[in-house]
């Protein structure tokens, strides 16, 4: 059964050339008429349905981006006091980075929690164990670490107060040892929690997110102690050295492959934050710290300082913007249905 | 326990949207899409946090055959959506309160008094379904309608449908049934029908199965979905390289720094 055709009549094919012109041009020449919504917008396998986004945006608030901050630097700081506190260095510094695992061990929970909207929601994510979620393992390794940097820093504290004792010398230890293994995973897995999941520029770097979060993070935990006043240690800058050369060839990677996907790390407002984030992780900070090498005294301690500074800063806005280029990357229907490879470049 | 499917047969929908009606009744769901979308009769563009049937009004460009007759008309279908309860479903590997649960029927259940708003399901769906309610803070999704499943009733969105285009039933016949239909469609002329099921990639199948005309793509269906736990691999070894980096590097700086003499 098909329409019937229309009549051969002169005056009916000019309303079908009409027609075509409109679908086609979006406008009618003649009358200069525009009909609403034109050019019409179709469904095909090119343009999917209609252009629509098929997977969604990213529903977390600012919060999070800025607890992948804190979690990276927190984890890293543990991390790094533990290693100064069993190689016997400067007790000062050992002290300070408990200091700054503690703090990020108070406000991390805090950042997540609000991003729930409402306090006993945290509550659920204690009723199981789910070793395939990175969220799952996330939230564990935050409580495992949340306890051990917090019981460490206590532990010092009365130690500070009441003298040593057994007791408190087992708390510290055991803390220490706890905050080490914990914060190991803590400092990157934020990498791995974005990278599994269906987003498409987050998936395509999976094997690599973790390790450009756990680089992110060592790079401001050694801006964070310098800025407590470590600028002269020599291990700190040795660690942030390789911290800058690191994110140097992440921001490398990133601008040399050629892939449709990774395009909101390069182009629109998330690439602009991402390079924005890239530089003041990667090329100042090295710069900034080969140059401080060259020479000794106050001159070469600010360098020092500013380049921890713009770690902290690149830190930051490293995270928001892998955040943002999620965002544009579910905007993208192109993506998932496959139709990026023709324009592949 | 049978385990059971939707087969959504796009070539017998009207667009009538009496599933999205039915849904939205039985299972309370609030309002949203009261405005045109402004493509085709769309209301909402997808499914969401509060509409978890979806009819689709697809439009393509005229061409005899693809669901219409005419070459000088944009041929027009129109298609029902809803949640793939996936085989291997993504939003439910990567829930971590244990909210979303596979129910004995073989679909996938968010429980909304658990589901603590978290969003990380909604970035491990490949199909864009599930959802945080602003407002609410959860998430939401379809629920198979597990509530009349449970007393043997049908869910409610295949009830509703005047055509049967929504089909429900037991997996295994349905998935027969779906491709007897194709091949009938084929038989009967249109050679552009084909069903959507991905089957073939890591979400194992689905048990929300469509037959569409012409290119799934078209229909905002993807054509290699992927559930994201396919690349949990790749991301752990990561962070085990990056935490080993850490630690040898951290341990050669401050032994070194030991060894030198202080200033
Ligand atoms: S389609 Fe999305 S929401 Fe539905 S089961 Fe699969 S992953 Fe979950």
């Amino acid at each position: 059964m098909s329409n019937p055709s229309p009549p051969q009549d002169p005056r009916e094919e000019r309303l079908a050339e009409i027609r075509r012109e409109a679908e086609r041009e979006g406008t009618v020449k003649q009358r200069g008429v525009r009909p609403a919504g034109a050019p019409f917008p179709i469904a095909s396998a090119e343009t999917g349905y209609y252009g629509i986004p098929l997977l969604k945006e990213p529903a977390w608030t600012w919060q999070i981006p800025l607890y992948f901050f804190v979690g990276g630097a927190a984890g890293a700081a543990a991390v790094m006091g533990a290693i100064a506190n069993a190689t016997g260095a400067d007790r000062r510094l050992v002290r300070d980075a408990r200091f700054i695992a503690a703090s990020g061990a108070v406000l991390s929970p805090a950042l997540l929690i609000a991003d729930l909207g409402r306090p006993e929601r945290f509550l659920a994510m204690m009723r199981v164990f789910k070793p395939r979620s990175p969220m799952s393992m996330g939230v564990w390794t935050l409580l495992g670490f949340s306890g051990a940097a917090s019981a460490t820093a206590f532990a010092a504290f009365l130690r500070g107060r009441y003298g040593p004792s057994l007791p408190l010398r087992v708390l510290e230890n055991a803390g220490e040892a706890a905050s080490l293994a914990f914060g190991l995973p803590f400092s990157n897995y934020a990498g791995v929690l974005i990278g599994a999941t269906a987003i498409p520029v987050w998936n395509e770097n999976a094997g690599n997110l973790p390790m450009h979060f756990a680089a992110s993070g060592v790079g401001s935990a050694v801006g964070l102690l310098e800025l407590a006043g470590h600028q002269k240690n020599r291990a700190l800058q040795a660690i942030g050295l390789g911290a800058a050369i690191f994110e140097c060839w992440e921001g490398y990677r990133i601008e040399s492959r050629q892939l449709p996907k990774l395009d909101p790390l390069k182009h629109g407002p998330s690439g602009r934050l991402v390079r924005a984030g890239g530089v003041l992780s990667g090329p100042v900070p090295l710069l900034l710290r080969l140059i401080s090498g060259f020479g000794k005294g106050p001159r070469s301690q600010n360098l020092r300082r500013i380049a921890g500074l713009s770690a902290i800063v690149g830190s930051i806005i490293t995270r928001y913007a892998w955040v943002q280029a999620g965002h544009a990357s579910a905007r993208d229907w192109r993506e998932p249905l496959g139709n990026n490879d023709k324009t592949d470049g | 326990m049978r385990v059971t499917a939707f087969l959504t047969d796009s070539t017998l929908c009207i667009g009538c949207k009496a599933c999205e009606v039915a849904c939205k009744e039985w299972n309370e769901v609030p309002d949203d899409g009261f405005d045109w979308s402004g493509f085709s009769y769309d209301n909402t563009g997808s499914v969401g946090h509060s509409t978890w049937r979806h009819v689709k009004f697809v439009e393509q460009a005229p061409e005899a055959g693809l669901g219409g007759n005419d070459p000088d008309l944009a041929s027009w279908t129109f298609s029902s959506d809803v949640c793939k309860h996936c085989e291997n479903a993504g939003c439910l590997e990567a829930c971590p309160t244990g909210a979303i649960v596979r129910t004995e029927f073989g679909g996938v259940f968010l429980q909304p008094d658990i589901c603590n708003g978290c969003g990380y399901c909604v970035v491990a769906c490949p199909f864009g379904v599930v959802e945080k309610r602003p407002g609410d803070g959860r998430a939401f999704k379809c629920t198979f309608c597990y509530d009349r499943q449970k007393v043997g009733l049908t869910p409610a969105c295949a009830k509703a449908c005047p055509t049967e285009s929504i089909q429900f039933g037991e997996i295994e016949s349905l998935r027969l049934k779906a491709k007897e239909r194709v091949q009938e469609l084929h038989a009967r002329g249109m050679e552009d029908a084909t069903l959507y099921d991905a089957a073939d990639s890591s979400v194992g199948g689905t048990h929300a199965m469509f037959v569409v005309r012409g290119d799934p793509r078209a229909y905002n269906l993807p054509p290699n979905p992927e559930c994201p736990t396919v690349y949990l691999k790749k991301a752990w070894t990561s962070s085990a390289v990056a935490a080993a980096l850490l630690v040898g590097g951290s341990l050669i700086a401050f032994l070194a720094d030991r060894k030198r003499p202080s200033r």
